[in-house]
């Protein structure tokens, strides 16, 4: 079982969220439980932004990749909103890979409503500005480094209620 | 439902949410509330979509639209575990009189349309977005104790998106109220346009006594008081603030004719094939 728990884990860390490519679900946070029976694998995952159209993909290509290792014979896969995600989710193997795409890893000293800003994925300078706190996507702001002159992304810091107020 | 309040026996489940008719029916309505608001308010948002005041606006605008339209979709979702129909036939399918948004949040953008000649009013949207904003904090703040505890726990996740979008509509009013004298203007004039719904919005419907009863949210008096609380921090308030008196009380299933413009365009594509696999 040990094996198996570890080999689903392997081939989910290979599966990328689709408008974040490089950075695996894994590192992102989103697996929550992988339970075998069998050949029965069932695997609860907890969803980023509500309105992200990534989703379905997600949940999709997981299923995909579990269902290619050749002991498999089902795989479930399913959203719980009982757990909250939040970016203190994400891996710091998670947080190199947005590095290296020129996106942000989240600031760590967020207050919800507050204005944030991060140090520039290229140069690591913090003279940065917030060009606009929405994205392309629903988890990613527009910044502009006023050192190296580039714009970049960086993934929007979201907290669980509780355990800020 | 206020907090430090006596615990309150939980619903974990839509099976268990069924026993009780009471429960149910109050549960189905506070959710087509919830799910109607951020439906009907995100279908206005899209309508911005190419025309909001510049790039920046227009790519904030639409992601917020996009995510309040994914928090519409998890309450039909819930509506959909309660056996109450597909949660895109409730999106779409269902007629005006069914519709519980509050009505203010219905009206059109402004003059023309879309297609043709759009000449549409940010200050409304601007004013609108923000109380819609407040609202909503307000009301989800109680839902997180809420005794049905799948809606507790949506309650939770949208509140942690919130946050930006209230900040965007705050930070919009603080900057058009300390602008020019026009801009100062239009934004005085929506705030007064919008007083006499306010009894509407912030309101909870003909269950608004077996909502509090049994603790789904928290009563009309105390939504009131913190919606109060939260507006006068952005704004002055006139004394007759929720005054009854708005035409249409949507919560009750009145409408205006621009939400049945708002349905027929937004469900055309839907309508012109149902069976589309999306």
């Amino acid at each position: 079982m040990e094996l198996k728990q570890k080999e689903i884990y392997e081939t989910l860390k290979k599966v990328d969220d689709p408008e974040l490519t490089a950075v695996s679900v894994v590192d992102l946070g989103m697996v929550h439980k992988v339970s075998i029976d069998g050949g029965t694998v069932s695997i609860t995952m907890v969803p980023t932004f509500a309105g992200c159209p990534a989703l379905d993909f997600i949940q999709k290509n997981v299923q995909t990749a579990v269902q290619k290792l050749h002991w498999v014979m089902d795989c479930q896969v399913t959203f719980s909103f009982q757990l909250t995600w939040s970016t203190t989710s994400i891996t710091n193997h998670g947080k190199q890979q947005l590095k290296k795409h020129g996106i942000a890893p989240p600031p760590e000293n967020y207050i919800p409503g507050d204005e944030w800003t991060v140090d520039c994925p290229y140069c690591g300078s913090a003279f940065t500005s917030m060009e606009n706190v929405f994205g392309p996507t629903a988890c990613r702001s527009i910044l502009y480094c006023a050192a190296c002159k580039n714009p970049f992304e960086a993934m929007k810091p979201v907290l669980d209620h509780h355990t800020i107020t | 439902m206020e907090r430090g309040e006596k615990i309150v026996k939980r619903i974990d489940t839509a099976k268990e949410a069924k026993q009780n008719p009471s429960y149910f029916e109050a549960l189905v309505e506070l959710l087509f509330q919830l799910a109607d608001d951020d439906f009907i308010i995100s279908f206005r948002g899209s309508e911005w979509l190419g025309l909001a005041p510049h790039i920046e606006e227009d790519v904030a605008l639409s992601s917020i639209t996009q995510n309040t339209m994914g928090h519409a979709s998890l309450y039909y979702h819930l509506l959909e575990d309660l056996d109450i129909g597909n949660a895109d036939k409730l999106a779409h399918e269902r007629q005006a009189v069914e519709r519980r948004n509050a009505s203010y949040f219905e009206r059109k953008n402004g003059e023309g349309s879309y297609l043709q000649e759009p000449y549409y009013d940010w200050a409304l949207t601007v004013v609108r977005q923000f109380l819609f904003e407040t609202m909503k904090k307000v009301k989800l703040e109680t839902i997180i104790n809420s005794s049905y505890q799948p809606l507790a726990d949506i309650a939770n996740k949208v509140l942690m998106e919130q946050p930006y979008h209230l900040a965007h509509w705050r930070m919009w009013l603080k900057q058009l109220l300390g602008s020019t004298e026009e801009a100062q203007n239009k934004v005085q004039f929506q705030l007064e346009a919008a007083w006499p719904a306010c009894a509407d919005i912030i309101g909870l419907g003909p269950k608004a006594f077996e909502l509090e009863k049994h603790h789904l949210i928290a009563g009309e008096d105390y939504l009131r008081k913190q919606w109060l609380k939260e507006l006068e921090q952005s704004l002055s308030l006139p004394s007759s603030l929720f005054v009854d008196n708005h035409p249409a009380r949507g919560r009750y299933g009145e409408h205006t004719a621009d939400l049945d413009q708002a349905l027929s365009t937004l469900s055309e594509v839907y309508n012109s094939d149902q069976k589309a696999v999306w």
